[in-house]
């Protein structure tokens, strides 16, 4: 359950316009109409006993012990059910209602275990407060009686255990389960006495459980209890922070006992979750302390030579020494650095400082290159804006859905709960909204509990822009597109000119079916579909992105939204799912080689000016190095120093084998990372990283939501990431005076004209704020481009589908397409190191039965998977998600070094590498690894063996 | 940098432009996105090899870089 030290309301709010004016115990209150009674005299400061009932929840009225009388009516009606009316007078404590709420407490009682000071809730139990509330003071019936004290505990999920004995039946986790998290994965089994809770068949972990925590929130005993926990007792203080795991940010209160984190509960008025979570944010948090940290600063000379152990101040001399031997000897322009989608928005601005006021130069790029690099592209030439348009609530409003190239209840959990409660509300006949998925595999959002698509588009890897254009066209060539929203927002000759385009008979979905493999009256239905709901929504992963045509397809989807008239307003928008939490941060913060923070070019003397006044230093006024093109140019000789904080450019970036020839062939790799990660074997120099309870800072999530993230603890090795380079940067002769973060973000704020109204005061004040933040908009922008597009007139852009370079052949005759899930997390450095692994341990490959067949492979069976960039193998499962002809993993664990077999082929405007289609043979094997992998094997033990730990290990050395 | 690789991503990006009806705009746009996304040592390497033939350019590549050198080619 939550702390009982945050306010549970019991109900919760009504959003109603209209007030209504009752009293409570003779104290007026006021309330939107709708509010329950239970919820208006919180407001007047009287806690009614309750315990069916919380403010997560809607009112079930099941346990009785919330009554009270209301003048003028007659018995005792329930106030958690009970909606307040305007003149109402109500009254909560008299003999009577004592009488009747003694009663059933001591029906709970007399089938509850008595053993309260052990009891894991001791101190924070809502049926201990409510015995003592309602002054218990015998139980009549005795425990001799049939009763559940027996029932066996339920411990197969790592994180929480199920204790039946302590079970009210009070239902708020199945309830929790369905409304809020929607995977109704618990049941009430049976009726009266009998009844009881239950997880599937068998138990939590084989049920259709995915761990999210809010039945374990939900519940107001110790029957579903986190083990921390148990292991470790009642916190004693709380802090609010942000989480660090995917671009939804969830707001979180870590509860802490002195510097130990016990647990991590979502914030109840946290934007972007509302109180809700999932496992990886909620329970994955261990990794922080596992001792696989990296604790102290290391430099050796060459990759093979064992690591040594340094302080902080010969790491930083010896890294800043070679940094200039370097330029000296190969030029300003060997040298760059590589921002994190996963540190603070402080963190990457002063890297991408450090690259252009100390190195220089502008070879300053991030992760977020291999992900979302198209979307900061195709938004600001469309929409004039390199961000989505919405935020998340918007999905409220929404009448029908997009989701094309994402797969939200595995990579964006948080949010796929909220757009299924709107899905799921058309289900029960309310209006709801449609539902239409584009993708190649069948993901959960297509058929899940209470929720169907009304189409699933499953076209061919590679045809986004295809498809995205059939529907256009359907649009334009049926008379649905909004006339007037174009008329007044839009570039009248772009449109034009597009809609000439997209008019032409080879945009037509008869004629690119045979293209995309999807129907033709599948798509005219979409499209109509889409183009009638009063708003419609579109959003998109890296499903869309992670092509050769990736910023063709984000175009795409604005001029979708454009000519339908959906950008401007709640509920419609493009709304790009980002990946890490921090990408939307790292963009905005100037961590692209062609831009400045505030996303503008530095080719633009006057922003390079502004700058320069502030930096006191000339800015380079070219563009640098993209990430695909420092492994390019370092394998041609041209670059030779790389500073990397938190990012795993080893394993996360594709073709593995050119990435490992280009980072062996630089004199100098910086490493700055919490774990001693795939790259860090090629490192010269290693700086310990901090992770998001370690540090200060701010996280801007999807929804350009910016929150603080909070220090709880202090740095494992002494310093956090900002302050590193700070002192990489002193070292380097630029020196970089800021005591706080906060400094630093004062500086952002001035120099960046989205950014102008932001501080941390006011971040404290409102919880998080979403930017623009400025005069225009003090408090933020939850939706943009609202009276006019951010570039003046919305411009359509016209949209060409090339096929990818990447075919099939007979050779290789399948195409591989990748994704995530829900447990694991990029490329699972964290997530690996935590229980998340019961339910992943490993990445497997994904094929239809029918490809199954043809090669003689059974589910289980070990297989290679070959392209004509390298080969791996891992085991099969068969499943009819896929089309015939597409194969699927993941990429979580190094050692199945998926990346070996993906392409060079990359995004035409942005690099951001083809990840999504590579043309592949899939056949049984006998032996486990590949040639790949057993290298993998020997570099991993080579490289492990030179850490001073492990030769600390040696025989007659303890440790 | 391999000349072959900086050719395919010039070629992709004409791909991009070459849907603009009219070639002027295409060439114009071809050269604008070399001009803002390639860094300095990128672009010369792409004009030495169209200086040396140009081996597997798609002509609006070849127009770009031929109308728009001063703009293209790096200072210094
Ligand atoms: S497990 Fe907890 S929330 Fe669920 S019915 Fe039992 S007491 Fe209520
Ligand atoms: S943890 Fe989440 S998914 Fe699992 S039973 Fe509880 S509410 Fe349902
Ligand atoms: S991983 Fe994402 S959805 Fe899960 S808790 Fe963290 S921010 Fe929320
Ligand atoms: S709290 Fe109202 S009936 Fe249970």
């Amino acid at each position: 359950m939550y702390s009982n030290k945050v306010l549970d309301h019991g109900t919760p709010a009504s959003k109603s316009p209209k007030q209504v004016t009752l009293q409570v115990d003779g104290k007026p209150v006021t309330v939107p109409a709708g509010t329950s009674v239970m919820r208006a005299a919180v407001d007047a400061g009287v806690k009614v006993p309750k315990l069916c009932a919380t403010d997560t929840l809607d009112a079930f009225g099941s346990c009785r012990l919330c009554v009270v009388e209301i003048e003028g009516r007659r018995g005792y009606p329930a106030s958690c059910t009970t909606p307040c009316e305007d003149g109402m007078s109500v009254t909560t404590q008299s003999d009577k209602l004592a009488d009747l709420r003694r009663g059933v407490m001591e029906l709970y009682i007399s089938d509850h275990p008595l053993d309260c000071l052990t009891c894991t809730a001791n101190g924070n139990c809502e049926l201990q407060d409510m015995a003592g509330a309602v002054g218990l003071r015998e139980v009549r019936y005795g425990y001799e009686g049939d009763n559940h004290l027996d029932a066996e505990k339920d411990r197969s999920n790592p994180y929480f255990t199920f204790d039946p004995s302590k079970c009210i039946v009070c239902s708020r986790c199945v309830r929790a389960c369905d409304e809020v998290q929607g995977t109704f994965a618990l049941t009430v089994e049976g009726r009266g006495f009998e009844s009881q809770i239950a997880a599937g068949p068998t138990n939590f972990l084989d049920s259709e459980c995915v761990s999210c925590g809010a039945c374990v929130q939900a519940c107001p005993t110790a029957t579903l209890m986190e083990n921390s926990l148990e292991e470790q007792g009642q916190p004693d203080h709380a802090v609010t922070t942000t989480c660090a795991y995917c671009g939804v940010g969830c707001s979180f209160r870590a509860e802490m006992k002195g510097n130990e984190v016990v647990r991590m509960v979502p914030h109840k008025d946290g934007k972007a979750n509302h109180g809700h979570s999932c496992v990886k944010g909620r329970f994955a948090w261990g990794y922080a302390t596992h001792p696989d940290r990296v604790t102290s600063p290391m430099i050796r000379e060459k990759i093979t030579d064992p690591w040594r152990e340094v302080s902080w101040e010969e790491a930083f001399a010896h890294t800043a020494k070679e940094v200039k031997r370097i330029q000296a000897k190969y030029g300003r322009g060997s040298a760059g650095g590589i921002t994190s989608s996963r540190c603070t928005n402080e963190e990457t601005f002063l890297v991408q400082k450090l690259v252009r006021a100390a190195f220089g130069n502008n070879n300053v790029d991030t992760c977020a290159r291999v992900c979302h690099s198209p979307t900061g592209y195709g938004l600001k030439q469309t929409l004039g804006e390199s961000a989505g348009t919405q935020d998340f609530d918007s999905v409220e409003h929404t009448d029908c859905v997009i989701v094309i190239g994402a797969n939200p209840t595995d990579g964006h959990p948080v949010f796929a709960s909220r757009m299924k409660q709107r899905l799921r509300a058309q289900k029960r006949g309310e209006d709801g909204a449609g539902l239409i998925v584009i993708d190649p595999r069948q993901i959960d959002l297509v058929r899940t509990p209470h929720i169907e698509a009304d189409y699933h588009l499953q076209l061919r890897p590679g045809t986004n822009v295809a498809v995205m254009n059939s529907l256009a066209h359907v649009v334009v060539t049926e008379g649905l597109a909004s006339d007037d929203y174009i008329a007044e927002r839009c570039d009248p000759a772009e449109f034009e000119k597009w809609k000439a385009f997209i008019s032409e008979e080879r945009n037509s979905p008869e004629v690119l079916e045979s293209e995309t493999g999807v129907p033709a009256d599948q798509i005219r239905g979409a499209a109509r579909l889409f183009a009638k709901a009063p708003n419609g929504a579109i959003y998109y992963g890296l499903g869309v992105t992670e092509h050769s045509q990736g910023s063709t397809t984000v175009m795409t989807i604005a001029n979708l939204a454009m000519v339908t008239g959906n950008i401007g307003r709640p509920g419609v928008g493009v709304n790009p799912l980002r990946g890490q939490n921090n990408v939307q941060g790292s963009c905005d913060m100037g961590s692209f080689p062609h831009e400045l923070p505030g996303y503008r070019h530095v080719s633009d003397g006057s922003v390079r000016t502004l700058f320069q006044d502030k930096w006191g230093v000339e800015i380079d006024p070219e563009p640098g190095l993209r990430i695909p093109n420092m492994f390019d140019a370092a394998l041609d000789g041209s670059f030779k120093a790389l500073y990397v904080q938190g990012e795993d450019i080893a394993q996360s970036d594709p073709d593995t084998q050119h990435v490992l020839a280009a980072l062996s062939s630089l004199e100098l790799l910086i490493v700055q990372d919490i774990f001693m990660n795939e790259t860090a074997k090629y490192a010269h120099v290693i700086l310990p990283g901090s992770s998001f309870l370690e540090k200060d800072g701010t996280f801007t999530n999807a929804e350009r939501r910016i929150s603080r993230v909070r220090k709880v603890m202090p740095p494992l090795a002494g310093l956090a990431d900002w302050e590193v380079t700070v002192k990489l940067s002193e070292a380097l002769g630029y020196p970089m005076n800021y005591e706080h973060p906060s400094e630093i973000m004062a500086e952002i704020a001035a120099l960046t004209p989205t950014f102008t109204g932001v501080t941390y005061e006011k971040i404290d004040e409102l919880g998080s704020i979403q930017w623009p933040c400025n005069d225009k908009a003090p408090e933020g922008t939850p939706y943009m481009h609202s009276e006019e597009f951010v570039r003046g007139k919305g411009r359509f852009f016209v949209t060409n589908y090339v096929a990818t370079p990447e075919r099939t052949t007979r050779k290789f005759p399948l195409i591989l397409t990748t994704g995530r899930i829900l447990s694991q997390y990029n490329v699972g450095a964290q997530t690996r190191r935590t229980d998340n692994q019961v339910w992943h341990d490993e990445d497997v490959l994904e094929l239809h039965p029918h490809d199954a067949e043809l090669r003689g492979i059974e589910d289980g069976d070990m297989v290679a998977m070959t392209s004509r960039q390298g080969n791996t193998t891992m085991r099969a499962v068969i499943t009819e998600r896929m089309q015939p002809g597409v194969v699927y993993t993941t990429f979580h664990h190094p050692e199945s070094g998926a990346n070996v077999v993906t392409t060079d082929n990359s995004d035409w405007a942005t690099n951001c590498p083809e990840y999504k289609v590579t043309a592949v043979q899939v056949s049984k094997v006998v032996k486990d690894k590949s040639d790949w992998q057993q290298g993998f094997d020997r570099i991993e033990q080579e490289q492990d063996s030179l850490l001073p730990s492990r030769r600390a290990q040696q025989p007659g050395t303890t440790n | 940098m391999d000349a072959n690789k900086l050719v395919n991503m010039a070629n992709q990006i004409a791909a991009f432009f070459s849907a603009e009806p009219d070639r002027k705009d295409a060439v114009a746009g071809v050269a604008g996105h070399l001009r803002k996304f390639w860094d300095p040592r990128m672009r010369r390497e792409i004009l030495a090899h169209f200086d040396a033939g140009g081996d597997g350019m798609e002509s609006l590549v070849r127009d770009a870089l031929e109308h728009y050198r001063d703009d293209l080619a790096p200072a210094g």
